[in-house]
């Protein structure tokens, strides 16, 4: 599961939850991998993603990583901040882990880098 | 059950050839013997053995911008899935066509992708819905175009399934969103 995955889940599936975003990251077994930088790619996900949320899971894998605190301006231009937020986004993978719904602490698995998002029936 | 694929931008069209060379190696996901037995596989397990096989072919074609995701799609609503409300480019599937306790189902999976892209999903019906595919689309205020009409050849797999293998003709359909917002040179 990379960290631009994550920034699009949510645990709002479950009865009772308003936001269920961000969900927290314990992770077990975290691997680092090269992607090809593409920098339009990275440019275009860019107004997609939830930053702080982006900041917070980089920090659940140990990495704060000198992401800065806000997307900076022309970010389209700038190829230093194009790269290190296509590391944080593509190059993390969570392989084994937990990610935990914020509102009612209810654990999602991650295993073999594919986060579960099944619920059971009661749950539903 | 869902695939996450970030857009690719190589700008390099593909030759039909090409792409039939490639889809010639691509290993079909083999249903589990075990649907033949008298107890039936959890909907988890067949899921999870499906995107096993996918993540083995993505890895076969060094395929590295590529995340899997495990998800009902019939628990997420539009007001559930608000964060994804059009991040996605383009939907590619083919939805389960549904069987007499499911029916629907195909046309809940294209609601679902038509909340999450503001732009185009390509998708796989029954041609004998075709009517009512269209009443929908337009119910919708969503384009509908049959791209392609098709026979696939199902074997059997279920140990209700009286033939050995089935003919259906499929529809490969084309939904837009009627203003689409991306630039004219980024458009499938």
């Amino acid at each position: 599961m990379k960290l631009l995955t994550h920034n699009m889940l949510t645990s709002n599936i479950i009865k009772g939850v308003s936001k269920g975003f961000p969900l927290k990251i314990v992770a077990s077994k975290v691997e680092e991998k090269e992607v090809d930088f593409v920098p339009e790619f990275t440019a275009r996900m860019i107004p997609k993603i939830d930053w702080p949320a982006l900041r917070q899971a980089a920090a659940d894998l140990g990495k704060p990583d000198n992401l800065p605190e806000n997307v900076v301006e022309k970010y389209e231009e700038n190829e230093e901040f194009l790269k290190k937020t296509h590391h944080v986004l593509m190059e993390l993978e969570v392989l084994e882990g937990e990610l935990i719904c914020p509102e009612t602490g209810r654990k999602f698995p991650v295993s073999n880098g594919i986060p579960n998002m099944l619920l059971r029936e009661d749950e539903v | 059950m869902d695939g996450f694929f970030p857009q690719m931008a190589c700008g390099r069209g593909m030759k039909l050839k090409e792409l039939e060379s490639h889809l010639g190696d691509v290993d079909v996901f083999e249903k589990p013997k075990v649907l033949l037995e008298q107890y039936p596989t959890t909907p988890h397990l067949a899921d999870e053995d499906a995107l096993e096989m996918c993540r083995q072919n993505a890895d076969f074609f060094d395929i590295e911008n590529i995340d899997l995701e495990l998800h009902d799609v019939t628990s997420m609503a539009p007001e559930v899935i608000e964060r994804l409300k059009g991040t996605v480019d383009t939907v590619v599937m083919n939805p389960p066509f549904g069987t007499k306790r499911n029916e629907g189902i195909d046309m809940e999976f294209v609601k679902t992708a038509l909340h999450l892209t503001d732009n185009v999903v390509y998708s796989l019906h029954k041609s004998s819905t075709r009517e009512h595919i269209e009443k929908k689309a337009e119910d919708w205020g969503v384009k509908m175009e049959v791209l392609a009409k098709m026979r696939f050849d199902l074997k059997q797999t279920l140990k209700f399934h009286k033939k050995k293998s089935l003919d259906i003709e499929v529809d490969f359909i084309k939904f837009s969103h009627k203003k689409s917002k991306l630039k004219p040179q980024n458009k499938v």
